[in-house]
């Protein structure tokens, strides 16, 4: 740029920055190498990553064995890791002891569940309503299709384990308990004091006792309140007290969000004639829920992760699969290649968790400045 | 002054009928052992244009906040429209259907668009459907002189443009009365004009107006009453002329020298 040129003061045009000021090269610059500690810090980590990635690479893909018959095999097939065993149980991982000859039911509800969660996440499909009825109607047809009855074989629920169980578990607990746990957040806000106790009362219990704790109620002690010769499933109990305790948790998730809302937006909703409902609903709510996002989120990722301690109390999830076949001889001392594998599982579906309420926020993001 | 002289011009138009919108006798409110409002009386007929101005802390907002119960009161008697405010919600909600509110602050909603803001209420609570709200919003909207900006939210805009959709949005429930509680405090200096010309034209056209405000030009030029009020009491009303001119009480002495002295 040559010397400073004048403008009439009011008529200084909109000028493009200065050269070297944006694009790639600049980034990188103030990113990764603004200063000498911002450069020894860039140097410091590729040589840890040099020293990482390439070992992990090798053990992962170069050096493992994906199709093997034992473990003596894997080793004369390479030093990395024996994917050939996790290749012979994956039937078990995913469907537990899921009748054989019954999987494509499995297979087909978690379809039939993709179709029912794509108009709940996705607020531009095409044709979004028509959907949204069968997301309603779904549970109950995955109840059939899992369990059985009217026409299909039944299917008992102690054979349900693996992925599919951390599914039923994830999906059920993350289903009722946003409802219940906003309901619950609401009366502990109410202005009707028995509610306000009840409610406080319910939240305090459940998230002052361990999870642990709940479930060897559910699995054990129940038994002993219920009238005698009533049973009721253990799957059921246990989804309705990981429902309860992730339930607890929302509960307060929202109510911190229903705190950050001015109460001047109660006032405008109730000074245009709105009632309760209709003013949480249309007003406090959408703007409450999205503030809350991260911490519903982070709570139902809780939740999912959570659903491996019901291998504590004799239900074969993923973890209980995983102990199981490692104890057999043919493939003993593959531990790291089940847990790895486990992990892949989980975090997958917590990562998508992570990045849709990340895109969920981006999009209700309007440039609030109330 | 020029003021004045539109004023007895734009006065003539607006008529005061006898038909009483609000009564309220001997009324009283405490917030805990505080005694916030005492020994209110004050009637207002369909077509009046109130203003209310007092010290911080004089208890005008909170006055007005009780005509539509956003603050209840203890003792003594307020009836809107010919219904009495109660505890009673069929009531409350009746008057709150007929009694439109502009706050200091606008609260608009900020996660609904401009016309969602205004169309809120009357699809909800007058049941009214979608697309004749949405044409008797845009008509609001135009009146405040900012259709175009109905599809943005409100944060968007700017203090003027949403206080003035603050308007529209009340407007749309074909309020009787409209109640302003310092409508144009939080504004900018070159905002306040654009909302109280949309005031002003609402006065022209009829609309019952109680209206907390500073703006005295805005009293001399729409109100046909102003009321002063301090230490939670009704010290003085008077017409507006009167009132500037000839203010009886020290203490109304005193404020109108402090904000009219610059």
């Amino acid at each position: 740029m040559s010397a400073a040129q004048k403008y009439v003061p009011g008529e200084h045009p909109d000028l493009k920055p200065p050269l070297g000021q944006t694009g790639l090269l600049f980034w990188l610059r103030t990113n990764f190498f603004s200063s000498t500690f911002n450069v020894v810090l860039t140097l410091v980590t590729l040589y840890f990553l040099y020293l990482i990635l390439p070992p992990m690479f090798n053990w992962l893909f170069v050096d493992s064995a994906f199709v093997a018959d034992s473990r003596v095999h894997c080793r004369e097939l390479g030093t990395g890791a024996c994917w050939g065993f996790i290749e012979k149980r994956f039937g078990q991982f995913t469907y537990g002891f899921y009748p054989l000859e019954e999987r494509w039911r499995v297979n087909l509800t978690f379809l039939l569940f993709v179709i029912a969660t794509l108009p709940v996440l996705w607020d531009n499909m095409p044709g979004r309503r028509s959907f949204l009825w069968f997301s309603l109607v779904f549970p109950f047809v995955a109840a059939w299709l899992l369990l059985g009855g009217f026409g299909l074989e039944t299917v008992d629920t102690d054979q349900f384990g693996g992925f599919m169980l951390t599914m039923v578990i994830g999906v059920t607990g993350i289903v009722f308990s946003l409802p219940l746990g906003i309901l619950l957040a609401l009366g502990r806000q109410s202005n009707l004091h028995f509610i306000r106790w009840l409610c406080t009362g319910f939240i305090e219990f459940f998230r002052g006792v361990p999870l642990i704790t709940l479930l060897f109620v559910a699995s054990t002690m129940l038994n002993y309140f219920l009238p005698p010769g009533t049973s009721f499933d253990l799957l059921l109990r246990v989804l309705i007290m990981v429902t309860l305790f992730s339930a607890a948790y929302i509960a307060e998730v929202v109510r911190g969000g229903l705190q950050a809302i001015p109460k001047g937006q109660h006032e405008a909703a109730d000074a245009m004639g709105l009632k309760y409902w209709a003013s949480m609903r249309l007003v406090v709510l959408p703007q409450a829920l999205k503030i809350s996002i991260p911490g519903i989120v982070n709570t139902f990722i809780g939740l999912f992760k959570d659903s491996t301690l019901v291998v504590i109390i004799g239900l074969l999830d993923p973890l209980g699969i995983g102990r199981a076949s490692l104890s057999d001889s043919k493939w003993q001392g593959l531990s790291t290649e089940v847990y790895v594998f486990i992990a892949l599982f989980f975090f997958a579906c917590c990562f998508s968790m992570s990045r849709y309420s990340i895109y969920l926020e981006n999009k209700l993001n309007t440039g609030h400045r109330n | 002054m020029n003021e004045l002289d539109s004023a007895q011009s734009t006065q003539a138009n607006m008529s005061i009928s006898d038909q009483e919108m609000i009564r309220i006798t001997e009324m009283h409110k405490w917030y805990g052992q505080f005694h916030v409002l005492k020994n209110i009386n004050l009637d207002v007929k369909a077509g009046e244009r109130i203003v209310i101005c007092g010290p911080s802390g004089s208890g005008k907002s909170t006055l007005i906040r009780c005509m539509n119960r956003l603050e209840e009161h203890q003792k003594g008697e307020i009836w809107v429209d010919g219904v009495e405010l109660t505890g009673d919600l069929k009531n409350i909600e009746q008057i709150r259907r007929e009694v439109g509110m502009v706050f200091q602050h606008f609260n608009l909603f900020p996660h609904l668009t401009v016309l969602e803001n205004c169309t809120l209420a009357p699809i909800w609570v007058r049941k009214m459907p979608k697309d004749e709200a949405d044409k008797i919003a845009m008509g609001f909207l135009e009146r405040v002189k900012i259709p175009e900006q109905a599809g943005k939210f409100p944060g968007q805009l700017s203090g003027g443009q949403q206080q003035r959709v603050a308007i529209a949005r009340s407007l749309c429930m074909n309020p009787k009365i409209m109640l302003f509680d310092e409508p144009t405090s939080a504004l900018d200096p070159e905002m306040i004009a654009e909302v109280l010309d949309v005031m002003v034209e609402l006065a022209l056209d009829g609309m019952t107006m109680l209206c907390v405000t500073h703006e005295m030009g805005f009293a001399k030029k729409v109100a046909n009453r102003v009321i002063f009020m301090d230490g939670g009491e009704i010290i003085e009303q008077n017409e507006p002329d009167e009132f500037f001119n000839n203010p009886q009480s020290p203490r109304t002495q005193e404020f109108l020298s402090q904000i009219l002295a610059h």
